[in-house]
């Protein structure tokens, strides 16, 4: 194999699980570090400046990170990453002075997003600072999208909702709420330099099956009835409920349901269990509601009779493996009918945009999405951005942060009439050693094997009695210092110089994991299976270096370094070194001067 | 030395033996040697032999003298009995621990200065008795603990740290247990384990007293230019004449060697103990020859390293004494005192 370029900043970023699947590369083992120093504000920050709402994706986030976390591969549970978050989010102090100062005096250029959810916002974010003058339009009177609409009040209070919400539209945003907009003609006719387009996922599937016109009065779409309930326009659902999905817009509704006086509710899904949509801890929190999750069950007839809805007939099916994917046969039991009253469809929604003329030079592909160009999201008229679930469909309010600063970016290179490729800053790695003193390292190098902790909920009589009531306490400082602990610190990197090593073993002897090796160089394939433990996990790299005086190479297998630094510590010569990788992954405040 | 514990936690694939046990679970506490100490090379080869060879840990004798070897015994086969004794006098102990005890694997640890000084007459003593064990010399030349005097192994003209050369002739522990009678007698350097673990195994393997001289640098005090027991020193000085492999009797014996090079000799377990000629000159089975070998190779400047000696039919000091087929702990009140029948008749025959 060639010597590993350590230069390159992928390199050391891929090694940092957890920020190399966050969508926004949030330095997580940096601000959980600040959070194990009880410096909470500096952790929300370090989080506000990458993901732009550290308090709501404190609760709320997919988490991508988590199963990403290294800690899943050599232990068994991953960091609680989302939660430690939320600890920096409900303890921070006063940030006013580290938020960033937006000139007065304006640059000239007006820019228009369409949307208020979570993409534009972070968009409104970025540019601001930089002199621009931002519009934001929204039909709902309150910003923040479906943060609001569509996540119930128990997992995403409303106060954090507005705290985080209204520190962008402070910054000098030129709101224009309660008004929506029909016509993207009109809007270019408005002369703006740039539009940024973060309108979501609006639509709501429906299901065309027997029956259904009949009952339409019985039947909501999810993620409206859900805003309905957000904006008080629902407080009640009767009788029995079917919610029929197995995504989280489904785990919401079954739980919502069981607040506004359901008197059950049964979730109903298609496929199995384990390919269900819903994140685990979604399944979770609903079962451990009561709430039933029936698999393997697709519908076939919505029973009505006068009128009025008596319930569904299911057919059964079972998955059966097929060239590695899951086919659905029919499993031979007879259908089964479930009573109902009520049913909530959350089959999933798609990203809608009626409102933009086919004529206006945006193109749209037979999915009906735009056509984009993905690194710079922009569409075919090049005043046009688009961000978040409205540009490749329904993801989440990471994606969407993340989504957001690349636009962010291009419609700052755009309005400065450069090259939206070749003039994006690049990313880039900074390596400082953390060595203090002979066995002083700048970071807590001792790993922690304890589990995972439990985080605390509220009594489920209160939870379940009221819509608002916050189901998940968080984290407190206690539990959250303790968490912070089971961190690796993977972005504390193993760092290796060839021209010191003696070639003495002594980081082969010590390595708890096994992860070095000193042998003879070959092809990767090959070089895998010769080391002190396999190196089988083919997503992770190996590390190798130059040649060695006895020919011979080191290769550090990723995989499943603790980086605890004893290969450092144990090092005669310094030719190990653990040095703190700062990724810069570029965002418009590196234009700022 | 290291002040951060060892996490217990380890590789999610690594390889198990055949008792179920990874190389984990052969390991010892955290050395509290320097960083880089020739002699963590050499517990970790300890560590891997016994691994490979699924020998369970706690049927070990582990005994030492004093010195930075002596520590070692602390930093492997934590499950195993350990003795750490008086100054150069582990082969005392470990006789007695032998000739209670034959069924346990003995492995005595001891350095330079342990035993080619303090300890150089229970060194001979052990060696001519041909104890049941592995002794390994954790070789550095110099005494570590004492802040870097020459020891007794020190080559003549080799220098100190600060330049001063050695004025005396070293005595070779290797030549020495050729002399004395060791049937197993090998020298290798603790910077190369690809060498050291197949020793290491065949040793353990070996009924008699196995001797390995293992040059380990002292990276404080003796791994310095001019210094003829670096790491740098080795690696253009040792001259490899028979490399060992220990093959296990259930284990596939591949033939892809040149022919003469190689020689098979069959283990009292039935497991084959291999050897690869280096220098077709070289005969492990030539006591003598292997003497005038090493000796010329030294006035050369060159260290020769690998199996230098092998006898495997030789007897140990059980099978010389003839002594009962159960350990002598082993024996109870009724084997040990028949009583005055049996008492009367002993002493008949010497009428």
């Amino acid at each position: 194999m060639q010597p590993t370029d350590i230069e390159s900043p992928g390199y050391f970023h891929k090694v940092v699980d957890c920020q190399w699947a966050c969508p926004a590369h949030t330095p997580v083992p940096e601000y959980i570090r600040l959070i194990a120093q009880e410096r909470y504000t500096e952790a929300y920050m370090l989080n506000w400046d990458s993901n732009v709402f550290p308090g709501i994706l404190g609760r709320t986030c997919d988490r991508p990170c988590e199963p990403a976390c290294r800690r899943v591969r050599t232990e068994e549970k991953p960091v609680a990453i989302c939660r430690l978050k939320r600890v920096a989010a409900d303890n921070k102090g006063d940030i006013g002075a580290y938020m960033p100062r937006v000139p007065s005096q304006k640059n000239g250029k007006r820019i228009a997003l369409i949307g208020a959810g979570p993409a534009s916002l972070a968009v409104a974010r970025d540019l601001l600072p930089l002199g621009y003058e931002v519009h934001l339009f929204e039909k709902d009177p309150y910003g923040g999208g479906m943060m609001r609409s569509q996540i119930p009040a128990f997992r995403l209070p409303v106060e954090v909702l507005d705290e985080e919400v209204d520190q962008i539209l402070n910054m000098g945003v030129v709101c224009h709420f309660g008004q929506e907009i029909t016509s993207m003609k009109d809007m270019l006719d408005q002369d703006f330099d740039a539009y940024f387009v973060g309108t979501g996922a609006p639509r709501g599937r429906d299901l065309e099956l027997p029956g259904r016109q009949e009952v339409d009065a019985h039947i909501h779409i999810g993620i409206d009835w859900l805003a309905s309930v957000a904006f008080g326009h629902t407080d009640k659902i009767e009788g029995k409920v079917i919610v029929m999905g197995g995504g989280n817009t489904a785990m919401d509704c079954c739980r919502t349901s069981l607040r506004l006086g359901a008197e059950s509710v049964t979730v109903v899904v298609r496929s199995a269990f384990e390919v269900m949509k819903a994140s685990e801890w979604e399944k979770e929190d609903a079962m451990r509601e009561g709430i039933p999750i029936i698999n393997n069950r697709p519908p076939k007839e919505f029973v009505h009779e006068n009128g009025k809805l008596k319930g569904v007939v299911f057919a059964c099916v079972e998955p059966v493996e097929e060239d590695g994917r899951l086919k659905y046969v029919p499993s031979g039991e007879p259908d089964v009918f479930i009573e109902a009253d009520h049913i909530l469809m959350a089959i999933g929604q798609d990203n809608h945009c009626p409102w933009i003329e086919r004529d206006v030079g945006i193109e749209f592909d037979k999915w009906d999405c735009p056509v984009l160009d993905e690194v710079s999201l922009q569409t075919t008229n090049p005043k046009v951005f688009f961000g978040g679930d409205s540009a490749f469909g329904p993801e989440n309010i990471i994606w969407a942060s993340a989504h957001a600063h690349q636009a962010a970016i291009s419609i700052h290179l755009f309005c400065q009439g450069k090259d939206l490729h070749k003039n994006r800053p690049p990313e880039g790695v900074n390596l400082i050693s953390t060595k203090m003193g002979v066995h002083e390292w700048a970071y807590d190098s001792e790993h922690d094997p304890s589990a995972r902790r439990v985080v605390p909920l509220v009594e489920q009589e209160t939870a379940l009695n009221n819509v608002k009531v916050e189901v998940e306490l968080g984290f407190d400082q206690t539990l959250g210092a303790e968490e912070a602990q089971r961190c690796l610190n993977c972005d504390v990197q193993t760092v290796f110089t060839e021209s010191l090593c003696i070639e003495c073993d002594a980081c082969v002897d010590i390595c708890p994991m096994d992860c070095i090796s000193f042998v003879e160089n070959a092809e990767e394939e090959v070089l895998r299976n010769t080391l002190m433990a396999p190196a089988d996990n083919l997503e992770q790299d190996l590390y190798v270096s130059q040649d060695l005086p006895t020919k011979r190479v080191m290769v550090k297998d990723e995989d499943v370094c603790l980086h605890c630094g004893l290969c450092a510590e144990r090092c005669p010569t310094n030719a190990w070194d653990m040095q703190r990788s700062v990724i810069h992954i570029p965002q418009l405040g590196s234009f700022a001067e | 030395m290291t002040f951060v514990a060892k996490p217990k936690t380890r590789h999610p694939h690594l390889p198990v033996n055949e008792i179920g046990l990874t190389r984990r679970d052969y390991e010892g506490a955290v050395s509290t040697l320097c960083a880089g100490c020739g002699h963590d090379s050499v517990s970790a080869a300890i560590v891997q032999a016994c691994a490979e060879l699924s020998l369970p840990p706690h049927r070990f004798a582990k005994v030492s003298g004093i010195g930075c070897s002596s520590k070692t015994p602390s930093y492997f086969l934590s499950k195993s009995h350990g003795f750490n004794s008086v100054h150069g006098r582990m082969p005392s102990v470990i006789t007695g621990a032998n000739l209670a005890n034959k069924d346990l694997h003995c492995v005595g640890v001891s350095g330079d200065g342990d035993s080619a000084s303090i300890g150089m007459g229970q060194f001979a003593h052990v060696v001519r008795r041909r104890i049941n064990m592995l002794y390994v010399v954790d070789n550095n030349g110099t005494y570590g603990l004492t802040k870097g005097q020459f020891s007794a192994t020190n080559d003549l003209g080799s220098t100190s740290k600060k330049g001063v050369p050695n004025l005396y002739a070293p005595i070779d522990l290797a030549s020495i247990a050729l002399q004395l009678g060791a049937s197993f007698v090998a020298r290798s350097f603790s910077g190369d384990k690809r060498q050291l673990v197949p020793l290491m195994k065949a040793a353990l393997k070996h009924k008699g007293m196995a001797f390995i001289d293992v040059i380990s640098p002292c990276v404080a005090f003796n791994n310095h230019q001019g210094s003829t027991k670096s790491y740098e020193y080795l690696r253009h000085h040792g001259q490899n004449v028979v490399n060992a492999d220990y093959i296990g009797d259930h284990e596939e014996i591949t033939a892809d060697y040149a022919p003469g090079s190689v020689e098979d000799v069959t283990m009292p377990d039935g497991s084959t103990l291999r050897m690869y000629k280096l220098d077709s000159a070289y005969d492990p089975h030539d006591r003598v020859g292997a003497l005038s070998y090493i000796q010329r190779k030294q006035q050369e400047g060159e260290v020769v390293t690998g199996l230098l000696y092998v006898d495997p039919d030789a007897a140990d000091c059980h099978e010389i004494l003839d002594t009962v087929e159960q350990p002598l702990n082993e024996l109870t009140e009724q084997d040990l005192c028949p009583g005055n029948a049996a008492l009367t008749a002993i002493n008949a025959s010497f009428r």
